[in-house]
């Protein structure tokens, strides 16, 4: 009844991420994601949408509100209670009330990763990925193309059909022009059919790595949780295949779900070595470089347990790993007991002149995370 | 635009039919009410336009309409009722709803129409509104098509920000006579000043032409002098209308927003009356009129539950209306009214007071007709009536994070009460000052009661007002139980308090 309504949800939905653009790189670190993270689940799947919480856009007017309470803060009810007792929390379905819909409440928005990466990419200027290996592996694609005489219902070409008909009739001499009624019979029933093609596809696989010795505490992974999503989500834009793993390392490394990723407890020393052998172990097993395009992040307070395992890093990293990957990027989060040497290391070793793939970025707080995906994300590798 | 009129069905449209023959037999009276069968996103729709099927494009709508969807779809409210205040009224039936659900919604609907039709507060509002609208939609897309879709948006933006600038009761008052241009009187007031001279040298030194040439500045000086307005106004969309440097499409914009927003004040104003009005004929015909079945009565009972139910952190005006017109009934039908009635201290005495008069019935047609939130409060809340719907008063106590009962003192309480509908909960703002400073600023003065405005939106409001007036604006207020101004001219705030200096001049 109302089609005049699309034009103004529109125009309304325009200003919401109008304004969402505005506040990304807000957004971006603001942490109201990560309650939803499942949401990237394996890169398919999962909803492909999250709820962006928006403040509640409404034209400015003189209204009553002292600005030092908190809004609606006195007034008149009704029911029991003495004076000086605390007013009963209203009752969960307060809001059926009959009529009038009381919203106070804060908007949300939900908006869709791609739009999501989308922004992410203008409002940081990121390049495109450049999709380095079209490799063996082919994607499997349906497309509609052909005409059958058989098939299920909801797949019916009406107007097949119906010249079908019309070319049956007219052959059998049935068709009156005075009373063109055209009926089709079972041998006249036509069916969409597809094929199915097969394209290379680009895929990419994102391996997480992370330190999880003692000094990594809450604070820390809050941080690689946020910058992994963001990651997570940029990424996923450019490849249509995007699979993940994750390693955490201690003093050994092992292969971990995701929420384990995120959620394990800290403990133990430190040896990256591990976890770069863990990476390299599974870049064997399952991502032949010629087909994968590799991403591998590794998060650390760069507090290695001695300067010899880090040599047998830097080795690693050189003949094994760099050749393999489009991109290695360090991301360095600040601890109390960190020396941060690793990095220093890191940098020594492969001077950003001549060796393009790998990034180094410091996290210390929540602020430096947008900065950080711009140096990850910024050679559009 | 594309709207299908569905039809009631036969059984609904019987039921229709059976209800307003009911409710012309008791005594109420309505427009011609057409019935529509919609779904849930077409209510929604409905809703977020206020009711009418075709207003101005602004986001606004799409913001309404998106909240009401969402509230649907996780199933937290369903909108019972929406009518419209037109000749012949509108009304909408959601096509879920079971069919003692779509009776209750008919009868409160007949309620409301009638309301619409006999109250006095409705009285001046436009009947033809549905076409006034579509009328209204239809100018501001044709602006549109000239000047451009962002243009107009900030423009209504700014409009909106101060649509409650309205004077509500100017529709009943009669337009003070348009000040007569020339200043007669003053001829005798102002003489210019004279050289003393002895009168045969007079001609000389104050020769004619001077004093004339004098005489004019004076009488120029005493115009620019002359307030603008008049006297304070509370209509500053007219005022702007009238005075501010505005552009021909801008002004047609303005003036619809000014017609909308005078339209829809009645109902504000109206909002516990007319919806106790609605409820109580609801419940009148659903139990007595026109009886719901035995199998019925269970479910009707539980939804008229739901409507009144006493909410313990605001008035729920569905039921203070309600419970306010039955308190009303029955004291002017046991009469308990007058002078000897009104006199007793002892509420036992006004208790015990029983003559049966049978009057209750008139007296609640009385109300419907004359009454609006304010008055119908006032008039009809008193201390038993207070007391025995356990009405208090509560404040947010920051130390302990929650609301708290402050009292339940009945002047207090009715004061706050009042307080919260008067002017239909907006601070009361006038325009003092059209030509403030005598430099073209706008000068407004919010009736201090009490309330505080909220700085921050106030200051936005400010700069939209300012995007209108094109010259600095003003605002005195109170802080901080402190007298302020605020300025914004254009590219900066400025809070000013004013104690002493603004009570002076």
């Amino acid at each position: 009844m109302y089609t005049k309504m699309d034009s103004d949800y529109n125009r309304f939905k325009k200003i919401v991420k109008g304004w969402l653009r505005k506040e990304l790189k807000n957004f971006i670190v603001s942490g109201d994601i990560t309650t939803q993270l499942p949401t990237h689940k394996g890169g398919s799947g999962g909803a492909k949408t999250i709820t962006v919480p928006l403040p509640r856009i409404e034209l400015p007017q003189f209204v009553y509100g002292s600005t030092a309470e908190q809004s609606g803060s006195s007034g008149v009810g009704q029911g029991d209670g003495d004076v000086g007792e605390a007013v009963p929390a209203a009752p969960a379905d307060e809001a059926q009330q009959a009529g009038d819909v009381s919203a106070q409440h804060g908007y949300e928005d939900e908006v869709s990763l791609d739009t999501l990466a989308q922004m992410l990419g203008e409002e940081l200027a990121l390049p495109r990925i450049e999709n380095k290996r079209e490799g063996s592996l082919q994607q499997k694609r349906r497309r509609f193309s052909g005409v059958v005489n058989q098939g299920p219902e909801s797949l019916h070409h009406f107007r097949c059909t119906y010249r079908a008909a019309l070319k049956r009739s007219l052959a059998a001499g049935e068709y009156d022009l005075n009373n063109p009624v055209i009926i089709p019979i079972k041998d006249d029933r036509r069916y969409r059919s597809h094929d199915t093609i097969s394209a290379p596809q680009g895929s990419a696989a994102i391996i997480y790595m992370m330190d999880v010795s003692g000094s990594m505490g809450a604070t820390q992974k809050e941080l690689v949780r946020l910058t992994s999503f963001w990651l997570d989500t940029w990424i996923m834009h450019a490849y249509q295949g995007v699979e993940r793993r994750f390693i955490v390392h201690d003093a050994t490394a092992q292969v971990v779900a995701e929420d384990v990723f995120y959620r394990i407890r800290e403990s133990g020393g430190t040896l990256i070595s591990s976890a770069y052998k863990q990476a390299a172990a599974l870049i064997a097993r399952e991502f032949d470089p010629q087909d994968w395009n590799i991403y591998l992040f590794h998060f650390s307070d760069g507090d290695n347990w001695s300067q010899s395992d880090t040599q047998i890093c830097l080795q690693l990293l050189e003949d094994e790993l760099l050749p393999a990957v489009n991109l290695f990027g360090y991301g360095q989060t600040e601890s109390r007991y960190g020396s941060g040497q690793f990095l220093k290391d890191l940098r020594q070793r492969f001077d950003s002149e001549t060796e393009d793939k790998v990034i180094t970025s410091q996290i210390a707080e929540r602020a430096q995370i947008v900065d950080t995906l711009k140096t990850f994300l910024g050679k559009g590798r | 635009m594309r709207r299908t009129y569905q039809s009631l069905s036969p059984e609904l449209g019987k039921l229709a039919y059976e209800l307003s023959e009911a409710a012309k037999q008791a005594g109420l009276d309505f427009f011609d009410t057409v019935f529509e069968l919609v779904n849930h996103q077409e209510l929604n729709a409905a809703a977020a336009y206020g009711g009418f099927p075709n207003r101005y494009p602004h986001w606004r709508w799409g913001m309404n309409y998106d909240r009401l969807a969402k509230t649907y779809r996780y199933g937290l409210s369903t909108i019972y009722e929406l009518v419209i205040n037109t000749d012949p009224a509108y009304a909408y039936l959601l096509d879920s709803n079971p069919l003692v659900l779509q009776k209750t919604v008919m009868a409160h609907v007949y309620g409301h129409v009638d309301f619409f039709k006999n109250n006095y507060w409705f009285s001046q509002t436009n009947r033809k509104m549905l076409d006034q609208m579509a009328n209204n939609a239809t100018t501001v897309r044709n602006i549109i098509e000239e000047v451009g879709q962002d243009q107009v948006e900030i423009f209504i933006d700014q409009c909106l920000s101060v649509d409650n600038l309205i004077d509500i009761h100017a529709p009943f008052k009669t337009p003070r006579p348009a000040a007569t241009a020339e200043p007669v009187p003053q001829d005798q007031v102002l003489r210019p000043q004279k050289i003393k001279a002895k009168k045969y040298m007079d001609g000389y030194v104050n020769p004619v032409d001077l004093l004339e040439v004098q005489r004019q500045q004076q009488l120029e000086e005493a115009a620019k002098k002359k307030r603008l307005p008049e006297q304070p106004q509370r209509d500053v969309l007219q005022f702007m209308i009238d005075h501010a440097p505005l552009t021909e499409w801008q002004i047609r914009i303005l003036q619809i927003i000014r017609d909308e927003a005078y339209y829809f004040a009645p109902q504000m104003q109206t909002k516990i009356l007319n919806e106790g009005w609605a409820s109580y004929w609801h419940a009148k015909m659903m139990t007595d009129l026109h009886p719901c079945d035995s199998a019925e009565i269970v479910d009707f009972c539980d939804l008229h539950s739901g409507v009144v139910a006493q909410h313990p952190h605001q008035v729920n005006p569905y039921r203070l209306g309600i419970e306010l017109l039955r308190y009303a009934k029955q004291r002017w039908d046991e009469g308990k009214f007058g002078h000897e009635y009104v006199s007793y201290d002892d509420p036992k005495m006004r208790r015990e007071h029983k003559v049966f008069t049978g009057r209750g019935d008139e007296k609640i047609f009385e109300i419907r007709q004359w009454h609006n939130d304010v008055t119908f409060v006032d008039e009809f809340l008193d201390e038993d009536f207070c007391h025995e719907h356990k009405m208090f008063l509560y404040q947010y106590d920051p130390s302990r994070q929650q609301n708290v009962i402050t009292s339940r003192h009945f002047q207090t309480v009715k004061k706050e009460l009042l307080d919260s509908i008067t002017n239909l909960g907006q601070p009361i703002i006038e325009l003092v000052d059209g030509n403030y400073k005598n430099r073209g600023e706008m000068l407004l003065e919010h009736r201090y009661t009490g309330k505080e405005l909220k700085a921050e939106q106030s200051k936005q409001t400010l700069q939209a007002l300012y995007r209108l007036w094109s010259r600095p604006v003003h605002i005195s207020t109170y802080q901080h139980n402190k007298p302020v101004t605020w300025s914004f001219d254009g590219s900066d705030y400025e809070q000013v308090d004013t104690g002493a200096e603004r009570r002076a001049s």
